[in-house]
Parts: C-alpha cells; sequence; structure tokens
C-alpha cells in the first residue's frame, strides 16, 4: 500500500476486508452526492467533469464528460448506466481490488453520474470469476438503499435511481461497450459496428452510458473538490488524476498501485513494485494491458499518461503492466498472448477469426524451431489485415505482435537461426486434442468433437 | 418436471428484471447447476420460463465459457493461461493439468470428478499462476500444489444431479 503519495481511490483499502459504510464516511463519503442531488443541476455535474478532463480508465481513454453528452437531451424514457466490470485481459485486475477495497466510492460514483444523465437505472456487469464482488456489491448496494443513498426519492429529493448486478456467463468480448448491451439484452453478445452510439441507443434501444467501473470512482473526488484539484493530481502536463496500475509478472511486489497520472514507467516497476524479482534482469513491459506492445528500455521513463504515450507509439490502455526479465522468451509470451486472443475473438468478422489463428500458427513454428525468414514477413503481412477487424479487438492483438517485431527482432531470428528455442522452451504443445488428424481448438467456433468429419 | 422450488426460483428470477431475456444467464447458471450440465431438458425448461426459442438460447450456451451445454465433472477448472500465468510456468499448467488428469483440453477426467478448460485471464495475475475451481481461486500454483488440492477435491465428492 502506498502512503506516499495521494490516496484516493484507495484512501479507504485495508488488508483482506472491504471499508464499511460508515469508514467510507468517515473520510467525507456521500458528501459529493449531498452536495449534489437536488442543489446542483445535471449539467452543472457534466461541466465538472469535462473540466476536470476525466478520461476513461478501461483501456480507449475517451473523454468520459464528452461520452456523457451523447445523451439526447430530448429522449423521453429511461436511461441507463452500466457500469462495465468485466476486465478479463491478462494482467488487468484493478477494478476488483477496488471493489473490494471501497464498495461505497463506487456506488457513489454510478449515483452522480447517473444524476448527470438523467438515468433511472443501473446495471452492474460483472463476470463470473469475479462473484464474490457480485454477492458483495448487491450487499453494500442494499446498504445503500437503507440509508437513502440509492433507490426511490434518493435523499428525500425527488430523484430516483437503483443499480442491479448482471452475472456474467464469461467472454472476454463482452467488456466492448455494445457487446455488453447485447449480452444483458440475452442476447449474442457480438459487438455492433456503425449505427448509433451506445449514448443514443443502447440497453433496450435507450441511451447507454457503459463506463469502467475505476473512471465511475473519480466522480466523488472530482465533485467534492473540483476540478482543478483533480487535474493536480496527475504529475504530467496534459493529465489528470490517478490511476490504479496493476503490476504483474516478474517484479518483487507484484499487486494494484494508486500512484498519479504521469508516473515514469520505471518509478512503477522500480520504486513502488519493489524492481525486479530476485536474480530476475529487466527486459521489457507491456504497459498497458495485453493489447498495447512490448516497451523498448530505452522508453523507460515515459510518463504514464494517454498523450505521451501514443507519441512514443505505445498505448496508456488499462494501465496494467506486465514485466519479462532477460530470461523469459518474448516469442514464447507472444504466441501465449495470441492463443487467449484466438480463443477469445468472438468470430462475427473474417479478419480476426482467421487472421489470429493464422498468426498463431505462424509464431508457433518459430517458437519450435521450424520457422524461416519468409514466416516473418507473413506476419507483417497480415497485421494490417487485423486492422482491417469489425471491432477493436484484433487490432489489439495485433499490438503484441508488431512490438516484437519492432524491437525484438533479433530475438526472433535467434530462433530461426538456432532452428530452436534459444531459451530453452519446450516446443509449443498444439492446445487441443487431436480429432482425425485435426487437434480441436478452442476459439469462437470450436471442433465438434462428436461430429468431426475427419 | 422441475421440483416446485426450482420453478419458483426461475420464475422470481425473470420478475426481478426489466425483461426477461435479461435473466436468460441466471436462468441456465440455475439450471445448470441442477442438471449437472446444460442437457436438452434444460435448454427446453429456460426457453419456456424465459419465453425465448431454444436457438436463441443454444447461441448463448455454446459461446459462454461458464455454460456447460456438454456434460462437464463435478469440479470445472478454469485454467488462467495468460501471459502472466505462462511466464511463471512456461511448462503451463494447463498442460500439466490435462497430463496429470488424463484428459484432452475440455474433457472430463474417467472419475467424472474433473473438466479442464482454459480461460481468459481470471483477474489473480499478482499471484500468478493461478487457476479457479468451481468460482474458488487457487493461486501460486506449482506441480506439487496442484497435487494436492486435487486430492482434496476428491475427498469431498457429493454426487450431482444429472439428465438421464
Ligand atoms: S474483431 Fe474479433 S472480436 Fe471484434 S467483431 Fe470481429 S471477430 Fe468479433
Amino acid at each position: 500500500m502506498q502512503v506516499d503519495m495521494p490516496q484516493v481511490l484507495f484512501k479507504n483499502r485495508h488488508l483482506g476486508r472491504p471499508a464499511t459504510i460508515d469508514e467510507y464516511r468517515a473520510g467525507g463519503g456521500y458528501e459529493a452526492l449531498r452536495a449534489t442531488i437536488g442543489k446542483r443541476t445535471p449539467a452543472e455535474v457534466l461541466q465538472l467533469v469535462l473540466d476536470a478532463d476525466l478520461r476513461g480508465r478501461g483501456g480507449a481513454g475517451f473523454p468520459a464528460g464528452r461520452k456523457w453528452q451523447g445523451v439526447p437531451v430530448d429522449h423521453v424514457g429511461p436511461r441507463y448506466v452500466v457500469i462495465n466490470t468485466d476486465e478479463m485481459e491478462p494482467g488487468t485486475f484493478k477494478d476488483r481490488i477496488l471493489v473490494n477495497a471501497d464498495p461505497h466510492l463506487v456506488i457513489e460514483g454510478i449515483v452522480l453520474c447517473a444524476y448527470s444523465i438523467g438515468a433511472s437505472e443501473g446495471v452492474f456487469f460483472i463476470r463470473p470469476s469475479y462473484e464474490g464482488d457480485a454477492v458483495l456489491i448487491e450487499q453494500e448496494c442494499r446498504v445503500a438503499r437503507e440509508n437513502g443513498y440509492l433507490g426511490k426519492n434518493i435523499l428525500g429529493t425527488d430523484f430516483s435511481f437503483d443499480v442491479h448486478v448482471h452475472r456474467s456467463a464469461g467472454r472476454y468480448i463482452c467488456g466492448e461497450a455494445s457487446a455488453q448491451i447485447k449480452a444483458i439484452s440475452g442476447q449474442r453478445p457480438n459487438p455492433r459496428k456503425g449505427g448509433p452510439r451506445t449514448a443514443v441507443k443502447g440497453l433496450w434501444d435507450c441511451p447507454t452510458i457503459v463506463n469502467n467501473l475505476e473512471t465511475l470512482a473519480n466522480l466523488p473526488g472530482i465533485v467534492r473538490n473540483g476540478p482543478q484539484w483533480f487535474k493536480s493530481l496527475a504529475r504530467s502536463a496534459t493529465g489528470s488524476g490517478t490511476k490504479l496500475y496493476s503490476v504483474s509478472g516478474q517484479v518483487a511486489k507484484p499487486g494494484c498501485y494508486e500512484l498519479p497520472i504521469g508516473v515514469t514507467i520505471r518509478e512503477i516497476i522500480f520504486e513502488h513494485a519493489g524492481g525486479m524479482a530476485p536474480g530476475k534482469t529487466f527486459k521489457t513491459v507491456i504497459p498497458g494491458g495485453a493489447s498495447t506492445p512490448y516497451l523498448p528500455e530505452s522508453l523507460l521513463d515515459l510518463e504514464m499518461d494517454f498523450d505521451p504515450m501514443r507519441a512514443a507509439g505505445q498505448r496508456f490502455g488499462t494501465a496494467s503492466l506486465m514485466v519479462f526479465d532477460q530470461g523469459t522468451c518474448l516469442v514464447g509470451a507472444t504466441l501465449s498472448l495470441i492463443e487467449f486472443f484466438a480463443r477469445e475473438s468472438c468470430g462475427w468478422c473474417t479478419p480476426c477469426r482467421e487472421g489470429i489463428p493464422y498468426i498463431r500458427e505462424l509464431l508457433r513454428r518459430l517458437e519450435g524451431g521450424e520457422g524461416t525468414e519468409e514466416h516473418i514477413a507473413m506476419i507483417q503481412d497480415m497485421l494490417p489485415v487485423l486492422d482491417a477487424a469489425y471491432c477493436a479487438f484484433a487490432p489489439g492483438a495485433a499490438e503484441p505482435v508488431r512490438g516484437l517485431l519492432t524491437h525484438f527482432m533479433d530475438e526472433v531470428r535467434a530462433h530461426i537461426t538456432e532452428k530452436r528455442c534459444p531459451f530453452g522452451n519446450p516446443p509449443p504443445s498444439l492446445r487441443g486434442k487431436a480429432c482425425g488428424t485435426r487437434p480441436i481448438q478452442f476459439g469462437p467456433t470450436p471442433c465438434p468433437e462428436d461430429q468431426c468429419p475427419i | 418436471m422441475l421440483p416446485e422450488a426450482l420453478e419458483k426460483e426461475l420464475h422470481r428470477l425473470v420478475a426481478a428484471v426489466p425483461r426477461p431475456r435479461e435473466a436468460a444467464v441466471d436462468v441456465m447458471y440455475v439450471l445448470q447447476r441442477h442438471y449437472g450440465y446444460l442437457c436438452d431438458e434444460a435448454m427446453h425448461c429456460a426457453a419456456r420460463v424465459l419465453g425465448m426459442t431454444t436457438l436463441e438460447l443454444e447461441s448463448l450456451a455454446t459461446f459462454y465459457d461458464y455454460l456447460y451445454r456438454r456434460p462437464v465433472g463435478r469440479y470445472v477448472i478454469h485454467v488462467c493461461d495468460s501471459v502472466v500465468c505462462w511466464m511463471f510456468h512456461q511448462d503451463s499448467i494447463f498442460d500439466y493439468l490435462c497430463r496429470t488428469l488424463g484428459v484432452p483440453p475440455g474433457g472430463t477426467s474417467e472419475d467424472g470428478l474433473f473438466t479442464v478448460l482454459p480461460a481468459a485471464c481470471i483477474g489473480n495475475c499478482h499471484n500468478a499462476p493461478t487457476m479457479l475451481i468451481n468460482g474458488r481461486f487457487y493461486d501460486r500454483l506449482t506441480p506439487e500444489r496442484i497435487e494436492a488440492v486435487l486430492a482434496e477435491l476428491r475427498q469431498g465428492i457429493e454426487e450431482p444431479v444429472r439428465c438421464k
């Protein structure tokens, strides 16, 4: 736990248990709501969020206030807030830690958003491996309701809003906003392309704001202390607020840390996460979750912020840092990432459904020592094809491969010249059972074992 | 015919949401717990309670990772095979489990106890490598720890209800 850095989201974090409503209130919790409902106009709340320049913490980094502005003012009928708690990307676990640290901070943030956009109902979308969090949030919503912060006539005003939990049955693509809305409405969760934004036409065809849980948890602080305070929390010139950084891999103290936006990657890894694990030497880090490229050591002093990262050809993403040491084979690591993307593809569009397994096969050959120079060119040819996919999933899958080919080509070539993995990894196993001559592959269209045509 | 209490539970789930189809996953979860997996009978019950077609439900049941349209073991092991877990166990926890239980990926051990499935990152990367068994996290895995966990689970078996 950090004590030397301003703790806003983790202010009430205790080891091993969530903060109670009384602990939350003792530190000023629900004061933002009291000062807002019936006292400020929804437009004033929106203006605070716009002035604070709060950007989405779920990966895309879109300004939250601008998203809310998309809700048509003249819409008659229900409006919804969907709280996206579907983090399933390798390396990312911040939302789970946050719900477990301070559930009422999250609830207050949700109600403030609802007030600003005039929503009457919220849906807490939660992935299956976080069942414990689903139970916790249901219980704490009851507590909030009993205390007048949620439900009918909040704090005695005529504003009513309630939240319920929607349990997902687990698929990475459900994290995409339009897919999440389909999932909630009992449809197969393929992303929607084109057409109106979810802010205009979302759940049950009504305006719906889908925000990441961490994004919403920033609202009580912004409303209480003002946009300037929020901006001053960041260390970089263009950033605002703090961020939850999930750090995993070969570091001494893997975990989730709240640090300013704009802190350098070197500082996160070598100060807050305790440096490399004993006996390990730094090689690279994937700085923003699995859909971002490897970062070379020369960029360790880059500030973790949306714009500086983009300018350096990197992505801020979910700010989940996965740290690799010199002894880890990056061709093997990229193959592991691509296995994940190939299996999790929703299968809706061809560039993704066919393109990712194609790259997987080439990486498998390279890692197994059967690769040739030509295979590298074939991967390079395929990468732009992924960019032509239907949603951001496939372009995201291309990022670590691009990073590998840009910064670690020597390592790839060593596999070709040595005709084996120079790190001594065994040849990669096929993820599947021999069925006739083909293995079963987990993915969008698993081979029906009992009806195998071969 | 479903037991009365179960029928009531399903109707309660449907009534708790704005439109019945929002409860599709919840209803299938309950039926899956009852039958052991989503057999045809379970799918028909779900369709009846939700007012959806079995085809619509089929497109969900075959899509999601935590709904099982084929029989599974008493314990479903979701093995995280994300890159973080991989880097701590490059020989692959997933392959190790398949080998030690004598099952192919997605298969069920001969005693009907364990099904091994790959999972998207389960959000426990700081305790890698990890797996999830019937919703419970097991972390910092080593082959020895896996053996100990399996032995423990073999002790506490209850016979689940099964489709005929
Ligand atoms: S890019 Fe992949 S995940 Fe996105 S719609 Fe196409 S197949 Fe589905």
